[in-house]
């Protein structure tokens, strides 16, 4: 019995959020005195997970799998699940990892706790703490079950490096017949961070007055790093992409650090980004709620912040790079 | 064409979350129950393909008396009859179970559910309810068109977003896309009158084991003050990222 991971790549390269799982998941292996295996679908360098605790891995190189597809990645990942008598199964929560897990639970009948945002408290009995009411509150989940499935919310672990050496061998796995949902176009900006993946997210709300004075926020963006995001009103009146909405009927926000530009703070849009650690505020309005969930605040209108913030960060960026 | 829409019963997104008997369950007091948004924008996107497509629309909840009203609301917006299956939702898996019995006895052919229930955020049911009854899935659906016994939805992913085609029967983990915000419905006085006379069966539960179990409740430590910098000042706030908070 091992703890086994499902560590998932973009375009071959494997993802942080694989090594922030392995980070989790050593801790779950060594305190049940065991072992982690990493699965992989078409990977290229896989001896990096050694860095983050993994001592072997199921390489599966399949073009068969060379698209996303929900059913046979769960199906080959759950063999891999059976083959290594794994009893723990740590997920991410990428979209991708979402959408399989209930399929693997079903599969290897097993218990599922999404959103899991720490170690377990305690793993006879196996309970684990989790996000619920969209980030007003944490429950804490027991899995009754004899197998377990974690999906850990992202940005809630960390990275914790070791100076371990993966093993890995290839694992063939039989995605069963021929597939009955198929992708037919993908379209997904390749030079955008993606809110999910983002460390730093910059986020605009109705203070921007217009789609027009978007630049200033993607000039941001852009000298964080950071993923670009937006308020429900924003994306409800078309200003930008329903993709960027983060609240509580939106996008959830798990980033290092989330600045709010003209949000106001709705219970709902807080909700939503209440996971991200460190929250930053720009707005007129003294008495905007935001200002009650941030950690740093700014008083003042956009127009006049933004430029000024913008330039700032290029100069630290500048003196740090 | 045969459509099932979840409806998750859960607390307004304006509520204030507390707890009660020691932080074991939900305190329901003074707090407004809604349809869950997720499964609000499927049912409208049902409503879609019973007026153009003739559809037939049945709505669902695992849950007790208390949730009548929601399942009304529902009926009112459009639905043609609601179920409830009379039992505690205790866990994602329980609630599967009963709705796998629900489509199997009544010949679903697409299955609608929120992407996951603004209350517990298991984001687990539509994809367990699709496993159990071997149906194919879609989740995070943000568009959905069927032809025929043909489907082709739209998922979203992380950075972007995909189509997908695929074959009825379908379960489908629903959310913001499949209709636009002010495509939803307020019901009007006729729909809510008719919905009084529209047919809400009662069944019981069938046998079914839990996989998880809820233990406690807890609610988010208190935030400190915010530490306002003047707007003169964005050096400070730079610092401030820098070297005390430590995320640029």
């Amino acid at each position: 019995m091992s703890v086994l991971i499902y560590t998932e790549n973009e375009g071959g390269k494997l993802k942080k959020a694989s090594f922030e799982i392995a980070s989790y998941a050593k801790e779950i292996a060594q305190s049940l005195g065991t072992t982690l295996t990493a699965v992989t679908i078409n990977a290229e360098d896989t001896s990096v997970l050694g860095n983050y605790g993994v001592d072997k891995v199921l390489e599966i190189k399949d073009d068969k799998l060379s698209t996303f597809n929900a059913k046979a990645y769960a199906d080959v990942i759950s063999q891999a699940a059976e083959k290594e008598g794994a009893k723990v199964i740590v997920v991410s929560s990428s979209a991708d990892s979402k959408y399989l897990a209930p399929l693997m639970a079903v599969k290897l009948d097993a218990g599922y706790a999404s959103n899991a945002v720490a170690l377990p408290e305690s793993t006879a009995p196996f309970k684990v703490k989790r996000m619920a009411f969209t980030n007003k509150a944490f429950n804490i989940t027991e899995i009754t079950t004899d197998v377990k499935i974690i999906g850990l919310s992202n940005n809630a672990f960390g990275l914790k490096e070791t100076n371990g050496a993966a093993a890995a061998e290839s694992f063939e796995g039989k995605a069963e017949g021929d597939f009955a949902v198929n992708v037919s176009a993908v379209d997904k900006a390749t030079d955008k961070v993606s809110i999910a993946d983002a460390e730093v997210v910059v986020s605009g709300g109705r203070g921007l007055k217009g789609p027009e004075n978007w630049g200033m926020i993607e000039e941001l963006a852009g000298v964080l790093g950071a993923a670009t995001a937006c308020s429900k009103p924003v994306s409800d009146m078309g200003w930008r992409p329903h993709s960027e909405h983060v609240g509580q009927t939106g996008k959830p926000v798990a980033s290092n650090l989330y600045i709010a530009i003209g949000i106001s703070g709705a219970i709902q849009h807080l909700a939503g980004i209440n996971s991200s650690k460190v929250k930053v505020v720009v707005n007129s309005d003294p008495e905007a709620p935001f200002f009650k969930a941030a950690d740093y605040g700014i008083v003042g209108d956009a127009f006049e912040v933004l430029p000024k913030l913008i330039e700032k960060l290029k100069e630290f960026k500048a003196n740090n790079a | 064409m045969k459509i099932l829409v979840c409806i998750s019963h859960v607390p307004d997104t304006t509520s204030k979350i507390n707890f009660t008997d020691s932080d074991t369950k939900f305190d329901t007091n003074g707090v407004q129950f809604v349809i869950n948004p997720n499964d609000e924008f499927g049912l409208t996107r049902a409503m879609w393909f019973k007026e153009k497509q003739g559809a037939s629309v049945d709505v669902v909840n695992v849950g007790g008396a208390e949730t009548e009203p929601t399942l009304r609301k529902a009926l009112a917006i459009g639905a043609d009859s609601a179920i409830r299956v009379n039992a505690e939702a205790t866990d994602g898996l329980f609630v599967a179970k009963q709705l796998a019995q629900v489509v199997k006895d009544g010949g679903y052919d697409l299955v609608i559910a929120g992407r996951e229930s603004i209350d517990y955020n298991g984001g687990m049911v539509p994809g367990l309810l699709a496993g159990i009854i071997d149906a194919n899935f879609v989740n995070t659906c943000i568009g959905l068109d069927i032809e025929g016994t043909t489907a082709t939805a739209t998922r979203e992913i992380d950075g972007g977003k995909e189509t997908l085609t695929t074959v009825l029967p379908l379960v489908v983990g629903g959310q913001k896309g499949l209709v636009e915000e002010s495509d939803l419905r307020i019901p009007n006085m006729r729909g809510i009158m008719m919905a009084r006379k529209k047919p809400l069966k009662v069944i019981d539960a069938v046998a079914a084991t839990e996989a998880t179990k809820s233990v406690q409740f807890e609610k988010p430590a208190p935030r400190g003050e915010v530490k306002l910098v003047s707007a003169d000042n964005i050096d400070e706030l730079v610092d401030l990222l820098h070297n005390e908070a430590k995320v640029i």
